[in-house]
């Protein structure tokens, strides 16, 4: 099966490795993406900033192309991977569901350049796939090298489940640890998952000059944190938390008290591992820090990791 | 009037707002124009919202006092602070909010009021990067990172560039960044959506033309 696919502006740029990652993740379970014919950019969240009902024809446009890429089926499982425009889609949809005025005027202008959006779409991150449709259990079985004593601390970000909560408990939400607990890793407990990374300028620091230290006192929190409890890593399931969390720690380092030294990876790369894919089709060459614990090498044929 | 017992005379630089500058209609303003904007018509000041904020420590109003500010028709200084630039969008108010404002579209709003009216702050990086980022997704239907962080920084404070030159050309060294501009193929189709969407009838009261067959439009919805 292949899923309809919407990328978002940052998988072509600085998340490369996580379109990489996930498209090799996926195969492994027979599946694959089908990315949408001349998409465009959803405006992520500046776009309301500057004109509500244009920031709706801008994620509708993608709906509406995601319906005529899948046909007929209902409902069409529309799979994005940034939780920007995770967020995008989703308020695209519930405006024209709740407001009937924008709709009207959002279902005209589509109507205009001969779209049509019919409310067929399900908008589906990386997680959710992961988590609710492959299945935990069955990514769990097919793991063949597993992560085992790498303790992980799983960071959700705030738009995966605000404002509002698609598949997973809106405070607290426990898909991911589960997942990365079934692929051998071990999450620690960690307050901070869905607190704000100060990302959503793309990764610019927004205080530059006018308020000192402040998106970058943000992710620091949540590394320094990261650190204390014991992790070796921070598994991220959106490309501007990754950057966000991964870019700036050199800076954070002069900045701030403790120095700041964490690899920060997608949910997919650290999936890919333990499902035994080779670190390339993964995009670990492309992260700027990677230092993982030593695992055992690969069992030599038939895959099953040896324990010791 | 000191707690050292010798009192010292200041001028008195009045404060306080007289009933003449405010606007008694922007709270219903606001209200009438986000979807369940009417709830901040009931906000308890609890401040809730500004405990749940990530960044209202670096905010010259916290949102509580933004809220509050709104309802008693304060517009300047609402749409002059910082606040509503520094606020990221991170909806952890929005949630928590026990009378379930929707602070975070609310904040939008006034972010639109202030582009409009013209009074944010020019090199601040929120605005500069929000105005880039809309005109670039709604022109070439693509936004290029790499171009986007480059107008930031030279929009606010160039020294940034410089600065970031290094993690810029790490990343370039791992395909992680170029500057070739990204463009969406049929950008004359975008452009006609977005035309077409600005002619429709907006703010007040369903688009009298043609309601779609299924989705009708009940008469009584007023605000968007």
């Amino acid at each position: 099966m292949r899923y309809p696919y919407y990328p978002g502006c940052s998988v072509g740029g600085t998340a490369k490795a996580y379109e990489e990652s996930l498209l090799a993740v996926l195969e492994r379970f027979d599946l694959g993406l089908d990315e949408l014919d001349d998409w465009n950019c959803c405006g992520a969240s500046a776009a309301p900033s500057i004109n509500e009902d244009r920031a709706i024809a801008l994620s509708a446009r993608n709906l509406a192309l995601a319906e005529e890429r899948a046909g007929d089926t209902t409902p069409v499982d529309l799979l994005t991977p940034c939780a920007g425009c995770y967020r995008a889609l989703l308020a695209a949809q519930w405006s024209m569901a709740e407001q009937p005025a924008v709709a009207s005027r959002i279902d005209g202008a589509l109507q205009a350049v001969g779209l049509r959006y019919d409310r067929r779409v399900r908008v589906r991150p990386v997680l959710d796939v992961l988590a609710n449709e492959i299945g935990i259990e069955r990514i769990g079985d097919a793991v063949t090298r597993p992560l085992e004593g790498l303790k992980v601390a799983c960071y959700y970000g705030c738009l995966l489940v605000r404002p509002n909560a698609t598949f997973d408990d809106q405070h607290n939400p426990t898909s991911m640890d589960r997942l990365m607990e079934a692929v051998g890793a071990e999450p620690i407990d960690w307050p901070l998952k869905t607190r704000c990374c100060g990302g959503s300028c793309y990764g610019a620091d927004p205080f530059s000059g006018t308020t000192p230290q402040g998106a970058l006192s943000l992710s620091y929190a949540l590394l320094r944190e990261a650190s204390r409890r014991g992790a070796d890593a921070v598994v991220t399931s959106c490309p501007l938390c990754q950057f966000n969390l991964e870019a700036f720690q050199g800076e954070m380092t002069r900045r701030f008290d403790s120095p700041i030294d964490l690899t920060v990876g997608y949910v997919t790369q650290f999936v890919g591992l333990a499902l035994g894919l080779p670190e390339r089709r993964l995009g670990i060459q492309r992260m700027l820090r990677w230092r993982l614990p030593e695992r055992e090498p690969v069992a030599a044929e038939g895959g099953v990791h040896a324990r010791a | 009037m000191r707690a050292n017992g010798r009192k010292r005379w200041r001028p008195v630089t009045d404060q306080s707002k007289f009933e003449a500058h405010l606007d008694p209609g922007f709270a219903a303003e606001i209200a009438a124009e986000v979807q369940d904007g009417d709830r901040l018509l009931g906000c308890l000041q609890c401040g809730t919202c500004s405990g749940a904020c990530p960044l209202s420590m670096y905010m010259d109003l916290t949102p509580r006092r933004v809220i509050e500010l709104t309802r008693a028709g304060a517009r300047d200084e609402v749409l002059g602070s910082y606040t509503i630039w520094v606020c990221a969008s991170c909806y952890a108010c929005t949630v928590q909010c026990p009378k379930q404002i929707p602070i975070t579209e609310i904040m939008h709003a006034f972010r639109r009021r202030a582009f409009e009216a013209g009074v944010y702050p020019k090199r601040f990086t929120n605005p500069v990067i929000t105005r880039e980022l809309v005109a670039m997704a709604e022109e070439r239907g693509r936004s290029t990172e790499s171009w986007i962080a480059m107008k930031a920084y030279l929009r606010t404070d160039p020294l940034q560039l410089l600065k970031h030159a290094v993690v810029g050309l790490r990343l370039m060294l791992r395909g992680r960044m170029s500057f070739k501009r990204e463009s969406m193929r049929d950008r004359r189709q975008l452009a006609e959506l977005l035309r077409a969407v600005e002619a429709a009838p907006a703010g007040s009261g369903p688009a009298p033309s043609e309601p779609t067959a299924h989705e009708p439009v009940p008469a009584a919805e007023g605000v968007r």
